[in-house]
């Protein structure tokens, strides 16, 4: 049987990890590769990497930083984070990145997931989707822009796997960081709507939450602040989803 | 004793991963597609990831197929990986059509509905008892189809996913993983660690 993940999220800036709650400044909370390795000693089933600086030297650093946490890293690793076309992606597949997850240049240009999955194959493509709790329905945001879309996530994440995306990571921004747990309904929705996996993120702080994630639809579950904090080993988190009757890997 | 191994260049794998696998595990990895430098290697890769018609027309234009072919034929240490080991078969239901490398007598098809597609993920493996190089645990699997039926005279090792599939298979220093060894942690190290081992054994026989 297919075995529920549990991905550590780093995200990246100017080759530090960091980590934004909602309401405060990125805090430095250590260097990619030692803790890319830490967590994936700790089981970490896969590691995720989203680029987050903004400085014009980012593709150089993003790259040096992926090469570094290779050299180590015995698990799968995505990047993403302002990949704009195919040559992005390569010179992050190049350095050592598995798959790559795409955001704001695919709601530009759908056709991106098209061109990346061609090349690379589907299982290649993440297409990464930031949605946030309107009154009727769940709309995408691009963050970089802080740009709110009119695009319904459920619809959008539909469209997307017709490109060619192979799996979803899916955020629920107004939960980022506040370890309120997941946005349940949007992970319901979007799951039932799609037949590539689909990555819970934004707001779980608790294996209850994670619980909660799977039992609405997620097929793995992301984790940061938990994490960096040291509130919770991945390791002590699941073997406590064990115990519960999640199957996870050891 | 380093082993020398080729990764063949297909234009789409995750190469990078590959070659920091095998060089934590003391081997020194080349990359290339030059035939005959794929006959003659002592131990080749075969990775795999991207699509099955395009990859093998690749494989076919650089005349690579014919080189690895030769190389499962007679036994030569050969690691497939993924859409590596698909490429071995008759065919794929990806690319009506189109032939594969053919060495493995058998087929490969998509998974039935209902289940995610990609599988991706880690899933459990379970060896044949006659597998001496597989053995139990869990792999990193991200594929969108698979084989069902293990071709005559290889071991097998099993997975499931909307039913049994066939996780890997393999016969002396041939090894064809549908799985990923290069991103199954200590498990996948091992498996390459004994695959090295086995490449050399078979190297000092030839």
């Amino acid at each position: 049987m297919l075995m529920r993940r549990v991905i550590a999220c780093l995200d990246v800036k100017d080759d530090r990890v960091v980590k934004g709650v909602r309401f405060r400044l990125l805090r430095d909370v250590g260097e990619p590769a030692g803790l890319a390795q830490a967590y994936a000693a700790q089981g970490a089933d896969e590691i995720v990497l989203l680029d987050v600086s903004a400085t014009p030297e980012r593709r150089r650093h993003a790259v040096a930083t992926v090469r570094a946490v290779r050299t180590h890293l015995a698990i799968p690793l995505t990047v993403g984070g302002g990949i704009r076309s195919v040559d992005d992606a390569r010179a992050l597949l190049d350095a050592g990145a598995d798959k790559v997850a795409v955001n704001a240049a695919a709601v530009a240009r759908p056709r991106l997931l098209d061109e990346l999955s061609r090349r690379f194959g589907a299982q290649c493509v993440v297409l990464s989707i930031d949605a946030l709790r309107r009154p009727r329905y769940h709309e995408v945001i691009v963050r970089s822009g802080a740009a709110p879309t009119g695009i319904d996530a459920v619809e959008w994440a539909r469209t997307g796997t017709r490109h060619g995306a192979g799996e979803i990571l899916l955020t629920g921004i107004d939960r980022d960081g506040t370890r309120a747990g997941y946005d349940l309904e949007l992970i319901r929705n979007v799951a039932a709507s799609v037949k590539v996996p689909v990555v819970a993120s934004g707001g779980g702080a608790t294996v209850a939450h994670m619980l909660e994630a799977f039992a609405a639809g997620a097929d793995a579950v992301l984790a940061a602040s938990l994490l960096h904090d040291g509130v919770m080993t991945i390791g002590a988190l699941k073997r406590e989803l064990a115990e519960h009757g999640e199957e996870v890997r050891p | 004793m380093k082993n020398d191994v080729l990764v063949i260049r297909t234009g789409a794998a995750n190469l990078a991963s590959v070659a920091a696998a095998l060089r934590r595990a003391g081997a020194r990895a080349i990359v290339s597609d030059d035939p005959s430098r794929v006959a003659s290697a002592p131990a080749v890769v075969l990775p795999g990831v991207g699509a099955f018609g395009p990859a093998m027309e690749r494989l076919r234009a650089s005349r690579v197929d014919v080189a690895v072919a030769a190389r499962v034929r007679r036994g030569r240490p050969t690691l497939a990986i993924c859409l590596g080991l698909q490429l071995l078969t008759l065919g794929s239901e990806e690319a009506e059509g189109v032939g594969g490398v053919g060495v493995l007598q058998t087929e490969v098809a998509r998974f039935p509905d209902g289940v995610r597609v990609p599988q991706m993920g880690w899933n459990d493996v379970t060896p044949d008892a006659s597998c001496a190089l597989l053995r139990s645990g869990a792999a990193y699997f991200a594929n969108s189809l698979r084989v069902t039926r293990p071709p005559k005279g290889w071991s097998a090792a099993w997975g499931s996913h909307g039913g049994r599939f066939v996780a890997a298979l393999e016969r002396g220093a041939v090894l064809a993983c549908q799985f990923h060894p290069e991103l199954s942690g200590a498990w996948g190290a091992d498996l390459i660690s004994r695959w090295l081992v086995a490449a050399r054994g078979e190297v000092a026989t030839c």
